[in-house]
Formats: structure tokens, C-alpha cells, sequence
């Protein structure tokens, strides 16, 4: 067999989660070390062998100066670059700050704010570099970062659908939480992957896959409001872990304003 | 006498015990009775063992966007419409297996998917639901019926069956279709004004009625098939008397009086002739594009195709899995997707079902069973979009 390709995982400001899903992969994990090189994963091995890579894997979001410079440096060593998860490609829980003056919250959690050095902002990795290619999710799903490294390494287009949640819902036989039950459910503007995870267990859609490729993020705070959501806790629902994800960040503008 | 003419054989009753029995007959003779049963707040299609299965004394009650159950005030087995599930989830799977291929020296060697056919019997069948399992036939290539438009057929499904889905045709050979006529109509059932229900007119093996009130629970069942007959055959029952056909009828004209929505008439033409109108911009503000419509219709039955491997790349399959217009990637072409607005994709799912369905396959796509009103999460309903149309266009025709 030729070289393997090479690949990389990095971090920025995250919680680990979704790098790993790598290891989560239990049972794929002995053949996709056989197929590909792992050549830099800190969570996995010390071992690390020098760059460029074939594949890096960006887990989290850009909030400090170091940060900006340290993925562009990584952006030149690699191949192919997969922001993976709500942190990378939404800016993540953490981008709750993006809405509040970030002296006050640092002035508020640490007891030496002199310490902290950090951007007035958490972004994802597309704002500052180009991305290739992006797995959504908090976390990511499993099946999915397999099916990226499987369609990578057999040249062919990777099976992650942009549509709704509801056709995933559907697909698998799951009530509709918010026909049947009343509950409201950001479903039909998130985009499908995660497996029907909540609504397959009777709760709502919370939104971690981040908008479909056309969002009405407006129709949908329609029917919340319909619902009885009340008009700062629309806000709040679109403001989670994809906060800084352009169609939940302006429908939770426009809430947050009224 | 031809048994498949319904009404041809006398139709007789049987009890709640014979309907238990009716289960016990079908899963001995190899059915997997698929029926109602209550599950997540919903009344779904899924085993049934008996009549205890059933959602005794549950309603459904729906309207755009909402679905809850009640109590109702009495124990009946059948009082619910439709739900959330339609059966061309069991006729045509969610997702399907079309072939797998492993490489092998050089070359590599296909085989078709050895998965046993299925042996279904569906129980409750409505009768919008047995014009949609018909306008599936259609569409599968089982029964071609000839298109109403003067053009000349432009694919196989409207030139009579050249492709006849293999899947589908081993799944449907096998049902036995118990249908059960609807005695009460959800808000958003139009069965009436599609000419689809709320009665049973044929296409299934027995059509039960309940009757229910004055301290009796029966069910008047009528007979369109030989495995109809056999099965009648092998439960108690007595033969049905006036009283009992006139009650069975008084069910359906209540149902028929309950059927508050209609679809407008002469709705083919008019979206035909309706292809730029402010409608479709407006009812984008409102659409979600979730394309939960197309997954609850009946008769709706896009998909698409997945290739999928193994890390090798040795060992690769080919599936098919339930797709919706309402997605971007569905009208991919080199180039980008044909449809990039929400107002174009609303516009080319309700032409399809209402209008162009004709010419492709000889009727209109909507049973009027309201599944896609109820399910809609935001209640967009389908009889609402083309009245507006067609009151735009001034007085009624």
C-alpha cells in the first residue's frame, strides 16, 4: 500500500467533546488506524510527527489572538480542513459573549481579570480561514466523522445531508414533538445528523446541528411565539450552542431587541 | 359472481371477538398484522397482536400544525383517522438496500439485496388511504393506468409499467388489506372533495364498519377479494341485516358531514395557469421547508440514492432513502440546485401533487387524507393555498 494519508486534530476554545468522537469510534478505530496515519492528536498520543498533513480535523472556535494565528498556520500545513462541531463551525456556547461587553464577564468570573487575554469574540474556524468541509453538531455525530474520513478516503462526496431534522425525524418513524405534543422544537430550521438523538426520546430539538441550508429562522419564532414561547426565551433558544451561526444570530437579534 | 366486485358477496358482522379472532386468523396464516396502537402522544401503524393493541376509545383530534388525542366518550376500537405514519412506509421503506458489490482480483461482483419479502396485513386501512396505496400502484409501475392528457407519455411510469419497481411490487403482492370505513372526520380530513372516502369502494380484501351505540359493538364487514371471503369464512358471524347496513351508513354520512375543508375545484388548471403568482412568495414567509410534507404524504415517493463503503473501499452498497423536494440538494444539478427559493420549492410540491401528477400518472397525487395540513409544523394547509389562488382570480368558476 502507498504512504497512508496523514491526519491531524487540533483545539481551540472547546470542551474536547467532539475530538472524541474519534476515539468513540471503538469499533472502527483499528481499521482507520490502519488506513490513515495518525500524525498529531494530543488526546490520543504524544507522539507527533511534523506537518503538512492530508486531513486536519479543527475542533473549537477562534477567541484569542494566538488563536487567529495559530489556524492560519495550520490552514498552510493542511490538505483538507473539516471544522467539526458547533465550537468550530458556530462559534459554539461560548459565543454567548459576542452579546455582552467582554470586560463585564471576565470582570464577573475571575477573580484576576488581568490575566485574561482574549478576542471580544468567539467565531468559527470560516471566519478566519477557508473550510473545506464542515460536520456539525455538540457533539459531533460519530457515524458521520466515520463517514467524512470513509467518502475522504475513497475520493467520494460525503453523505452529510444540509436538510431538516424533520426528515431525519421522519425517515425514522419519530412523533412529531411539536404537532403532537405542543412542544416546541427548533427541528425544522436545525440541520439533520444527529441521529434523531432528542426528538427520539420525546424532547425538542435544541438546535446543536445549527440552521438547515435555508433557514425561515422568522416563521419558525412565529410558531414558537404561537406556542407560548415568550419573546426573550425565543431569543434564548436560538442562543445556544450556535449562537454565532448567521441565521439563529440574527433571529436571536431580533428577539433579544424586541 | 366476482368476489372483487365490493358489495358482490353479502356482507355479514362479527363482534369484537371476531375481530380478535381476524388478528389470530392473519398471524396464522404467516400476516405480520400491522395496525393502530398508541405510542408517543400519537396514533401510529405498528404490530398488533389483538384488539387489546387497539387504541380503544382514543380520538385524534387535528387541525393546522396540531395533533392531540382524546378521550372519547365511548369504547370504540376505530373513533381515530389518520396519524402521523401512512403505509408506503411499509410498501416503500424509509430506507432500502439496492445492491452491495465487493472487490474481488481485478474486478468486482454485484449482489442483489436476498432480504425475505415481508408478509404484511395491514388493519384500519382508510379509504383515502387505499387511493393512495392505488396511486402508489400507479406510480411503481403495477398498474399503469393511461394518462387523461392527449400528450404523448414522456417516461416509462407514464407509458404503462416499462418500470416496474421490483421492491415494491414483491411488497404489495404479499398485503392483505383490511380496511375500516371512517365513521367521523378529523378537521382536516377532504376525502370528500377528492372523491377518495370517507367510504371504501374497493382495493381491499375485507372493509370493516364499526357499529357501535345501543349496547352493541360490531363491526359490518364487507367482502372484495377471495382471501376476503376465506377469512370471513373462518370467523363467527351472522349475516348482516338492514338495520345493520343502514347504521353502517349513517357512520359514513356523518364522516362525510365532518369533512369541514375541500380542495377547489378544477384545481388541476388552475395551478397550471398559476405558475407565477404573489401566493407562492407569500407562502414562503410562512414555509419552514422541513419537507415534513412530503414525508407524511401517502403518495409521495422521491428518494435518493446513497453510496456508501467500507474504509478499504473493498465492500460498497447502494441505498435508497426517502428524499423531499423540499431540499436544496434534491434539484442539484451540475451547476447548483434549480431551486433555490422556498416559494419555488412550495410552488413545484403542490403543482406536482395537484396538477402535473396528472399527466404523469392519471390522477391527482392528493388523497385528501390532511396529513400534510396536520403535520405541517407551521399548519400550512393545501386546500387554503389553492382557494387563495383561485380567489384571486376573482368570482368562483
Amino acid at each position: 500500500m502507498a504512504t497512508k494519508p496523514t491526519l491531524a486534530v487540533w483545539k481551540f476554545a472547546s470542551c474536547d467533546g467532539c475530538q472524541l468522537s474519534l476515539l468513540d469510534l471503538e469499533d472502527h478505530l483499528l481499521a482507520i488506524a490502519d488506513t490513515v496515519q495518525i500524525a498529531y492528536f494530543l488526546e490520543a498520543t504524544r507522539a507527533v510527527i511534523e506537518g503538512p498533513y492530508d486531513v486536519s480535523l479543527v475542533e473549537g472556535s477562534i477567541t484569542t489572538a494566538n488563536d487567529v494565528d495559530r489556524i492560519k498556520r495550520i490552514r498552510k500545513q493542511s490538505r483538507f480542513l473539516v471544522a467539526i462541531g458547533a465550537c468550530a463551525t458556530g462559534g459554539g456556547i461560548q459565543a454567548v459573549k459576542n452579546f455582552r461587553k467582554v470586560d463585564d464577564l471576565i470582570g464577573a468570573v475571575y477573580a484576576r481579570p488581568d490575566f485574561v487575554d482574549t478576542l471580544s469574540t468567539s467565531t468559527a474556524i470560516k471566519d478566519h480561514v477557508p473550510v473545506d468541509f464542515e460536520l456539525r453538531g455538540c457533539p459531533i455525530d460519530r457515524g458521520q466523522l466515520f463517514e467524512l474520513l470513509n467518502a475522504l478516503l475513497n475520493n467520494r462526496k460525503p453523505l452529510v445531508p444540509t436538510f431538516s431534522q424533520c426528515v431525519e425525524c421522519k425517515r425514522a418513524g419519530t412523533v412529531c414533538v411539536m404537532v403532537a405534543h405542543g412542544t416546541p422544537c427548533l427541528g425544522p430550521v436545525t440541520q439533520a445528523g444527529c441521529g434523531n438523538l432528542c426528538p427520539g426520546h420525546d424532547r425538542a430539538c435544541y438546535g446543536c446541528f445549527g440552521p438547515t441550508e435555508t433557514p425561515n429562522t422568522a416563521a419558525m419564532a412565529r410558531r414558537m411565539a404561537a406556542l407560548g414561547v415568550a419573546t426573550r426565551d425565543v431569543a434564548l433558544a436560538f442562543r445556544s450552542f450556535n449562537a454565532n451561526a448567521d441565521a439563529f444570530r440574527s433571529e436571536g437579534d431580533r428577539h433579544e431587541r424586541a | 359472481m366476482d368476489p372483487n366486485e365490493p358489495g358482490a358477496l353479502p356482507s355479514a358482522v362479527i363482534d369484537r371477538d371476531g375481530l380478535d379472532a381476524l388478528i389470530a386468523t392473519l398471524a396464522a396464516r404467516g400476516y405480520q398484522v400491522l395496525g393502530p396502537r398508541l405510542e408517543a402522544g400519537a396514533i401510529v401503524q405498528g404490530p398488533v397482536g389483538g384488539i387489546d393493541d387497539l387504541p380503544e376509545g382514543w380520538l385524534d383530534v387535528q387541525d393546522g400544525g396540531s395533533y392531540r388525542l382524546e378521550r372519547g366518550a365511548g369504547s370504540a376500537l376505530f373513533a381515530h383517522v389518520v396519524g402521523p405514519h401512512s403505509w408506503k412506509r411499509w410498501l416503500y421503506p424509509p430506507k432500502q438496500a439496492l445492491w452491495r458489490a465487493e472487490r474481488r482480483d481485478g474486478g468486482f461482483t454485484v449482489t442483489a439485496p436476498d432480504e425475505a419479502v415481508p408478509r404484511y396485513a395491514f388493519l384500519g386501512v382508510r379509504a383515502c388511504e387505499l387511493a393512495a396505496i392505488a396511486i402508489q400502484d400507479r406510480v411503481f409501475g403495477l398498474d399503469a393506468a393511461p394518462p387523461v392528457t392527449d400528450d404523448p407519455p414522456t417516461d416509462g411510469a407514464a407509458a404503462g409499467g416499462t418500470f416496474l419497481d421490483p421492491g415494491y411490487a414483491a411488497r404489495r403482492a404479499e398485503v392483505a388489506l383490511i380496511a375500516v370505513n371512517c365513521g367521523r372526520a378529523a378537521s382536516t380530513c377532504f376525502c370528500v372533495s377528492m372523491d377518495t372516502g370517507p367510504r371504501a369502494t374497493g382495493g381491499y380484501d375485507l372493509a370493516l364498519t364499526e357499529l357501535i351505540g345501543d349496547g352493541r359493538h360490531e363491526f359490518l364487514v364487507e367482502v372484495a377479494s377471495e382471501l376476503g371471503a376465506e377469512l370471513l369464512g373462518t370467523l363467527a358471524h351472522r349475516p348482516a341485516e338492514t338495520a345493520d347496513i343502514k347504521a353502517a351508513e349513517a357512520a359514513t354520512r356523518r364522516a362525510t358531514a365532518q369533512n369541514r375543508r375541500a380542495m377547489v375545484p378544477g384545481v388541476a388548471e388552475l395551478l397550471e395557469a398559476n405558475r407565477e403568482h404573489r401566493r407562492w412568495d407569500e407562502v414562503a414567509q410562512r414555509c419552514l421547508a422541513c419537507g415534513n410534507c412530503t414525508m407524511v404524504c401517502p403518495t409521495c415517493f422521491c428518494t435518493t440514492v446513497e453510496d456508501t463503503t467500507d474504509l478499504t473501499g473493498r465492500h460498497a452498497e447502494r441505498w435508497r432513502v426517502w428524499d423531499s423536494c423540499y431540499s436544496l440538494e434534491f434539484s442539484y444539478i451540475h451547476g447548483g440546485p434549480v431551486r433555490t427559493e422556498t416559494s419555488a420549492r412550495y410552488r413545484h410540491w403542490i403543482t406536482h401533487k395537484l396538477s402535473a401528477w396528472h399527466q404523469q400518472f392519471g390522477s391527482s397525487g392528493c388523497t385528501g387524507c390532511g396529513r400534510c395540513i396536520t403535520w405541517c409544523p407551521v399548519g400550512i394547509d393545501i386546500t387554503e393555498e389553492a382557494r387563495a389562488i383561485r380567489d384571486s382570480q376573482g368570482p368562483a368558476r
